[in-house]
């Protein structure tokens, strides 16, 4: 089953409730998935900076961030829950590498604007845990996960970054991701676990790198993607939505001047302010619609 | 009767509604803050008048039987599925599956329905004055879906004895489904299922029928090969 959610902010008065809205859609979209949850949240762009999204399997912020300092200047290290977000100007290549020397860390996202959590357990219980409800933003995206492919494991839960800046949630299955896999590695995208999001993540990725838009990608993959899906995709400057042409998979989106909602059900997001006079609509088969900058 | 789904709790609210005091004249309900919530109004089995304020969420009065069901909203997938009779009208929108399975009653929409309406269909009149999604009709079996709007593609594959009126384009026909000539016991029933959903009559020059072409009926030995 699963859920999945998006919010994108028009008017930046609603910036600072972003992660409140967030919560109810993540909370009434529990029942959907109660194996693990995770979001993405954007906020304003730090230039020269980044920071990188870090699972970590010890609570010894200190330790670490010592370790860390060894190889990097300007380091600073904030915990939350089971999750470290590490902020440096150190560039992505090199940064990564170095993360690959301490196993007890495991990188989910990064860029300059991105934060991304993710655990296992009730989407109630992680979102609180992260105290998602304080996050202020642009925009964000959540999952609720009902597992199917792949193990219920952090590793397993989404949202899926393969990209700086990127990311992705899905609701439904692909069955040609062990070979869509293996054809993106060699290009040299990296793609961690076995989950076929992760794939659908990592073709996104690929895409964009080529200097195709978000839009493009997403209908090439329309082609590329065998399976059954709703995607949300985020970037830096926005988000997108995209439904197979079965579309079996079930989103709706609200929009008012000040905001786009996209979520599996409209209970997810009936706590939004004055959605009842929003414009409603379910998106349509094998079409992308996008918001943003 | 006002039922307000803030205050109190989605089962409470059926359970008054499906077990009413026929011998009390109270007729009329209310539902407020519906939120989004599944199977509002669902197994409602007396002729009482519900109007519900606000958007719904899956199989919104689902196995209907006798009541009067009126959406001032949006609702979710499987509207009024499995109705038996009396009457759903919507005033927003519907998603996927609207009517499925339904035996009896009337279905009217006012805006749009997504993929899959009247799916399986068995005997209900469904009424759609915006446009249908892909597969619509599917496999249906009897009753009348009327479509004021345009339909997506695979209209009415593998339907069955239903009948589909369109008034305008048709992306793509299913399996097995062929436009039909309107007689003029078919014109009746479209006149009184416009009627019902306050539609002008005259609008019926303008539509089309649509039926089965009843080829996969039974096994046809030209095919033989295909197995």
């Amino acid at each position: 089953m699963c859920g999945i959610v998006g919010i994108y902010l028009k008017n930046k008065k609603y910036n600072s409730q972003l992660g409140k809205f967030l919560t109810g859609m993540m909370n009434s979209m529990a029942t959907r998935g109660p194996d693990s949850a995770g979001f993405a949240i954007y906020s304003s762009e730090k230039k020269k900076k980044y920071k990188y999204s870090v699972c970590s399997n010890t609570d010894q912020v200190k330790e670490i961030s010592k370790k860390l300092s060894k190889h990097v200047k300007d380091i600073k290290v904030k915990s939350i829950s089971d999750h470290l977000i590490i902020e440096t100007a150190m560039k992505p290549k090199k940064f990564i590498e170095i993360l690959k020397n301490h196993e007890e860390l495991s990188l989910v996202g990064y860029g300059s604007c991105i934060e991304i959590f993710k655990q296992v357990g009730n989407p109630k219980d992680v979102v609180k845990n992260f105290s998602l409800e304080k996050f202020s933003g642009s925009h964000a995206i959540g999952h609720t996960r009902m597992a199917t492919e792949s193990a219920i494991t952090t590793d397993g839960s989404h949202p899926y970054s393969t990209g700086e800046d990127e990311c992705l949630v899905h609701n439904g299955s692909l069955s040609n991701h062990n070979n869509l896999r293996r054809s993106l590695q060699k290009k040299g995208i990296e793609i961690k676990s076995m989950n076929d999001t992760e794939v659908a993540a990592g073709y996104i990725s690929n895409g964009l790198s080529d200097k195709k838009s978000l839009k493009e990608t997403l209908l090439d993959g329309l082609k590329d993607l065998d399976g059954f899906y709703t995607f949300i995709s985020g970037t830096k400057n926005g988000m997108a939505i995209v439904r197979d042409e079965i579309a079996c998979k079930p989103a709706v989106v609200a929009e008012t001047k000040d905001y786009v909602a996209i979520a599996s059900e409209f209970q997810a997001m009936a706590h939004l302010p004055n959605v009842n006079s929003a414009k409603i609509f379910e998106p349509e088969p094998g079409k992308v619609y996008s918001w943003g900058k | 009767m006002n039922l307000n789904l803030k205050k109190e709790s989605l089962r409470k609210v059926n359970e008054t509604l499906q077990s009413i005091d026929r011998k009390s004249n109270k007729k009329i309900f209310k539902i407020s803050n519906p939120d989004g919530n599944h199977a509002i109004c669902a197994g409602l089995k007396d002729e009482i008048e519900v109007t519900i304020d606000g958007h719904t969420g899956y199989y919104c009065a689902g196995m209907n039987m006798n009541a009067n069901i009126i959406v001032n909203g949006n609702v979710g997938t499987g509207v009024a599925e499995n109705m038996m009779s009396g009457t759903v009208h919507v005033k927003g929108n519907a998603s996927q599956s609207a009517g499925a399975t339904a035996h009896g009653g009337t279905l009217i929409i006012d805006g749009d329905t997504s993929s899959r309406c009247g799916i399986s269909m068995k005997g209900i009149d469904i009424i759609v004055k915006g446009s249908v999604g892909h597969m619509s009709a599917f496999m249906a079996q009897s009753g009348n879906l009327v479509i004021c709007g345009d339909a997506g593609d695979a209209l009415g594959d593998s339907i069955y004895e239903a009948n589909i009126f369109i008034k305008g384009k048709v992306k793509s026909l299913g399996a097995d489904c062929e436009e039909k000539k309107m007689k003029k016991k078919d014109q009746n029933i479209l006149r009184s299922l416009l009627k019902k959903a306050s539609i002008n009559e005259s609008e019926i020059k303008n539509f089309k029928m649509y039926g089965s072409a009843r080829k996969l009926y039974n096994f046809n030995i030209d095919n033989v090969s295909e197995y």
